[in-house]
């Protein structure tokens, strides 16, 4: 049927409430369209994001179809022409009473000691609308008070309601369906099955959505009472994806992070990750007052002035001797404050806000964007040229997964391995590394490769079908293996834009707000706004440098050789965090003063002269850019610990030292000057910027012609060689996890995945380790027997506890190719 | 106790494939589970979690719906002695002590030999030949103590020949033969049935855009 056949597709639907003639959208629910008029119909298994269930019937109301009132359900009936609808009858209002008597009769009355007292949905309708007094005088129904249910979240069955919500986000939402309703009748409750915790990256949100206290979150039991919580709208920057949440403090302390209802961005989710890392901010381990070394000795508390003074003496010599690695933690501000420093005042270009681990900035900066809208919009069709969302960008996996699932997306995975999206992936291409640009450029028609030969017919069809130019296309792009050059990535790109005209894209890298540092300028060859350096003109600096500087790995090998003098790290940690092991110490151990911008003392910043201590996520006022280009605030809620300071702060501080005027010394100069400089920034409104819902959207089309290359021939693989696939997984062992308590045990012990065919080839047998072999650098390493490995490809991931692959890594390699053994056996 | 053994996983397969979605076959695989063991154990419910493509929770959410699939081991025979109304009236209470006097367990309890479970039930619809039990779900109708007592040692000595194992769901399997397998292409698949179009709601019903 075509929307001209429906009169209901263009005008509202007319009905009743509660005597006022109103319209309902098309197909609206009656309880939202209530909302939308200013009646509130009590609930509790009703989430505007998730399908109705109809299970807890508190949101009866009298509804009169033509045959007389009767109760109905307002969450399960979409509103039809004509009815009537009184929430406030005689009827309705003994409907309600009745529901919430039948509620309390096993609902303990422990709210005094229950997180959830003060924000309880069930408190709060029992107050509206329940009875005043309980007729029940039995015994309730008794549970064992509050048994883990994972690691993070604890199940208080008594307080239970049954109302489906955490089961339903769980198998709907997150699509982990490790909690169920067990047991029938009044026996029946939520639970896991034994010994199979509801690991799911997506816990928290249960938590939130839990109509009463009966799921808690371990962090937050006992911390707070709701009504002592200060909130202030904030943006995770746990990765790119942005997500907006609440950011709540008791007491100067960071206490819990809820996840607000962005229509553009999460929709309410968060990851884990978004909703617990906060916890870090309170880390024991956090660096309070600047740290100086002074000849040779250990680092010691230092004052700021002694500190920078230290600093700036590094900072003084030939630029070109000088790089800056990192500022993916930094706010937008800190991103503008510490460009300018570096590269206006100081005069470096050798600067990367990227650890080798995302994409060339041109393409990550250059290429048109989509926003996360417009890759869901129903009836497209989104190339996933990238990593496993789940395990990155966990909050933009739950968006493209709502997509596929019931908005009629069509997905294509151009991925070394198949992602926790391929089971619901219309093609699946999953190419081993260094033949995805073929691949791609074998979706055009009439091409055809030996790479693309060796992918499966009928995927090949059918992503050559998705891609006629009959629906629209997005690329959701990133890196997917840091074993394999990204070069191979940008054949694939430029195969897609020449296949698709107008294609757009989402650069999903990882990294906090890197996506900002690039626009900022935190990387070679640009300044603020996405601005080639050659040929600049920014008058509000007091110079531009005058080279096109280095990216990391450049940086890291001129360390190593001894070119580069001062390194500064901005948050940066190489030494565990740089895919190259051997390279990143080589250099930091070669440079003469490291400068560490940190709230730890982390493997790389132990290594320092001078570390200065820098304000956490909630700590400083700023603001963040997301994959989208979407800035939105990022507020502090706290004051930072001892002597940290915000990252922009700190570059004032040191230009001072320098005797240099960094030219503001609040943020709102530090903005005025950002929006001068950088043309992207020009129409932003910073005072709004707060009360902006979703944030705007930034205009980053650029004028540049990128040209990709044509898909080169993909190196051979030598001998019985596998292909090394590298990728993160979403626990693991960086910073933000390690020092929040709850976080740091959950990273799963390395392991190599091989496939089950070249585990038998190999003669790999069960119980022995196998000895990876990369041109005589040796790993043992346990493995796993793994069928969604591709063939001839060996996959782990980076940074879990057990093995460091990243001693079989080396920059600038096209692929890896590793040869392996068992452990105790001959070649 | 265990996964299903290599001859009931073929069976399985076999169940399984005669249905649209794998997941549709839960119920039948978990008797066979319960017909392996005498009871669903966990890890045979994870097997099936394995086989049908779902999580091992949602197997327990289906399983522990129902009373009769059992996830604690159960004795040879489950003594179901009912005591709702009826029966109730006509010694069914009296029954039950007995059955426990006989058996030296409560309710719930398996006897130590492990041969007999005693539960006690509600009504199974034999109200007119109250008191009555079931023993593996077959009736036993106007039962005495004496009558109690003759049925547990026949149980125990193996005398009733007539009553399997508990678990066992039929003793001569059904099996389709390949060329009669037909209509288990899911709904999406099929497109709509026939029966179901011959009847065009009319357009006011139709829901718009579908
Ligand atoms: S635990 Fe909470 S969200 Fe889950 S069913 Fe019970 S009341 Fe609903
Ligand atoms: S909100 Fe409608 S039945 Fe629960
Ligand atoms: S009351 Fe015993 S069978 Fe009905």
């Amino acid at each position: 049927m075509t929307a001209t056949d429906n009169p209901q597709t263009t005008t509202g639907v007319p009905f009743t409430l509660n005597g006022k003639a109103v319209e309902a959208r098309k197909d609206e629910l009656l309880i939202d369209a209530a909302d939308r008029h200013g009646v509130h119909i009590p609930r509790f298994c009703y989430h505007p994001r998730m399908n109705p269930v109809g299970m807890c019937r508190m949101c009866l109301v009298d509804v009169d179809m033509g045959r007389g009132p009767g109760l109905q359900p307002a969450c399960m009936m979409p509103v039809t022409p004509d009815i009537k609808v009184d929430t406030e009858s005689e009827a309705t209002k003994s409907a309600q009473d009745g529901v919430l008597e039948f509620l309390l009769i096993n609902h303990p009355l422990d709210c005094p000691v229950c997180d959830k007292g003060g924000e309880c949905p069930l408190q709060d309708n029992t107050l509206s609308f329940g009875p005043g007094e309980s007729r029940f005088v039995e015994e309730k129904r008794h549970y064992e008070k509050p048994i883990p249910i994972s690691p993070l979240v604890d199940l208080d069955r008594e307080r239970c309601i049954l109302c489906d919500r955490c089961t339903r986000f769980a198998k709907e939402v997150a699509g982990d369906p490790l909690i169920h309703f067990i047991g029938r009748g009044a026996q029946t409750q939520v639970n896991t099955f034994p010994d199979h915790p509801f690991s799911s990256y997506f816990s928290g949100n249960t938590v939130q959505i839990c109509p009463v206290g009966a799921l808690l979150a371990q962090p937050y039991r006992f911390k707070a009472r709701p009504w002592d919580l200060e909130t202030v709208e904030s943006t995770s920057a746990v990765d790119t994806t942005g997500a907006r949440v609440l950011v709540q403090s008791s007491r100067n302390q960071l206490t819990r992070i809820l996840g607000l209802d962005s229509d553009a961005v999460n929709w309410g989710w968060l990851s884990d990750k978004d909703r617990f890392a906060y916890q870090v901010t309170e880390s024991e381990n956090r660096v309070t007052e600047p740290m100086l070394r002074r000849g040779g000795d250990d680092l010691t508390p230092s004052r700021w002035s002694d500190a920078t003074k230290t600093a700036a003496r590094a900072l003084r010599g030939d630029p070109a001797r000088v790089a800056v690695l990192g500022g993916a933690r930094l706010n937008i501000e800190g991103q503008y404050a510490w460009a300018k420093l570096m590269k206006g005042v100081i005069g470096t270009d050798h600067v990367d806000c990227q650890l080798s681990d995302g994409l060339p900035a041109p393409m990550a900066l250059g290429l048109p964007r989509a926003t996360i809208n417009q890759v869901c919009a129903p009836g497209g069709v989104v190339v996933l040229l990238g990593p496993d969302p789940k395990e990155e960008l966990p909050t933009l996996y739950l968006r493209l997964r709502h997509a596929i699932v019931e908005d009629g997306v069509s997905l294509i995975e151009l991925t070394p391995r198949p992602t926790s999206l391929s089971d619901l992936a219309a093609a699946r291409l999953h190419c081993v590394p260094g033949t995805v640009g073929q691949v791609a450029a074998a979706l055009a028609p009439g091409v055809s490769n030996e790479s693309a030969d060796a992918q499966p017919a009928d995927q090949m069809t059918a992503a050559r079908a998705l891609l006629d130019g009959s629906r629209p296309v997005t690329v959701v792009l990133g890196r997917a293996n840091l074993a394999e050059s990204a070069r191979y990535t940008a054949d694939a790109v430029g195969a897609l834009q020449r296949l698709v005209p107008g294609v757009t894209f989402l650069p999903a890298l990882r990294r906090g707000n890197v996506l900002g540092g690039l626009e900022m300028g935190l990387t070679a060859g640009f300044l603020p706004g996405g601005v080639r350096r050659a040929g600049a003109n920014f008058p509000a600096w007091p110079f531009v440098p005058d080279f096109d500087g280095k990216d990391a790995d450049g940086i890291m090998r001129a360390a190593a050789n001894g070119e580069i003098d001062t390194i500064v790290l901005l948050g940066a940690d190489p030494m565990e965090d740089y895919p190259d092991a051997a390279l990143a110490k080589a250099a930091l151990e070669r440079v003469s003063t490291l400068i560490a911008v940190d709230a730890f003392v982390t493997s790389s910043a132990a290594e320092a002269d001078v570390i200065l201590p820098a304000a956490l996520f909630g700590e400083s006022d700023g603001s963040f850019l997301n994959l989208e280009g979407r800035l939105s605030p990022m507020l502090a809620k706290v004051t930072p610990p001892g002597q940290a300071k915000a990252d922009w702060m700190v570059a004032v501080e040191l230009a001072t030292a320098l005797g240099i005027d960094l030219g503001f010394v609040t943020l709102a100069e530090l903005r005025a000057e950002l929006s001068s400089m950088a043309t992207t920034f020009a129409s932003v409104d910073w005072n709004r910027l707060a009360s902006a819902d979703d944030g705007p959207v930034l205009p980053l089309k650029r004028q540049w012609v990128l040209e990709f290359g044509d898909a080169a021939t993909p190196p051979a693989p030598s001998s019985y060689g596998l292909r090394l696939v590298v990728d993160h997984k979403l626990w693991d062992q960086g910073t933000m996890a390690q020092e929040s308590p709850s976080l740091a045990g959950l990273a799963p012990p390395a392991l190599l995945h091989l496939n089950p065919a070249d585990v038998e080839a190999l003669g790999l047998s069960e119980g022995t380790p196998a000895i990876i072999d990369r041109d005589g650098a040796t790993l043992e390493a346990p493995w796993v027997a793994d069928p969604s490995v591709v063939p001839r490809t060996a996959r782990m991931a980076i940074r879990l506890p057990g093995f460091d692959v990243r001693s079989l890594l080396t920059v600038g390699r096209s692929v890896t190719n590793i040869l392996i053994r068992a452990a105790g056996g001959t070649h | 106790m265990s996964r299903l053994t290599p001859e009931n996983e073929l069976l399985a397969s076999e169940i399984i494939s005669r249905y649209p979605r794998p997941k549709s076959a839960l119920i039948p695989l978990l008797h066979l589970a319960q017909e392996q063991d005498g009871y669903v154990a966990d890890d045979a419910m994870e097997h099936l979690a394995e086989l049908v493509g779902i999580t091992p929770a949602e197997v327990l959410g289906t399983c522990s719906f129902y009373e009769m699939f059992k996830r604690e081991p159960v004795g040879r025979y489950l003594l179901n002695i009912c005591t709702n109304i009826a029966c109730q009236l006509t010694g069914g209470e009296e029954l039950l002590h007995e059955a426990e006097k006989v058996l030296g367990v409560r309710p719930g309890g398996t006897t130590a030999d492990g041969m007999i479970t005693l539960e006690d039930v509600e009504c199974i619809a034999a109200c007119t030949e109250g008191p009555c039990l079931q023993v593996n779900y077959r009736y036993e109708y106007r039962v005495d103590p004496a009558g109690l007592r003759k049925l547990v040692d026949d149980l125990r000595s193996g005398a009733r020949t007539d009553i399997p194992h508990h678990g066992t769901l039929q003793r001569v399997r059904q099996h389709i033969p390949a060329d009669r397998l037909g209509g288990i292409e899911a709904p999406e698949v099929a497109g709509t049935p026939a029966w179901f179009t011959a009847r065009q709601a009319p357009p006011s019903e139709q829901k718009a855009g579908s």
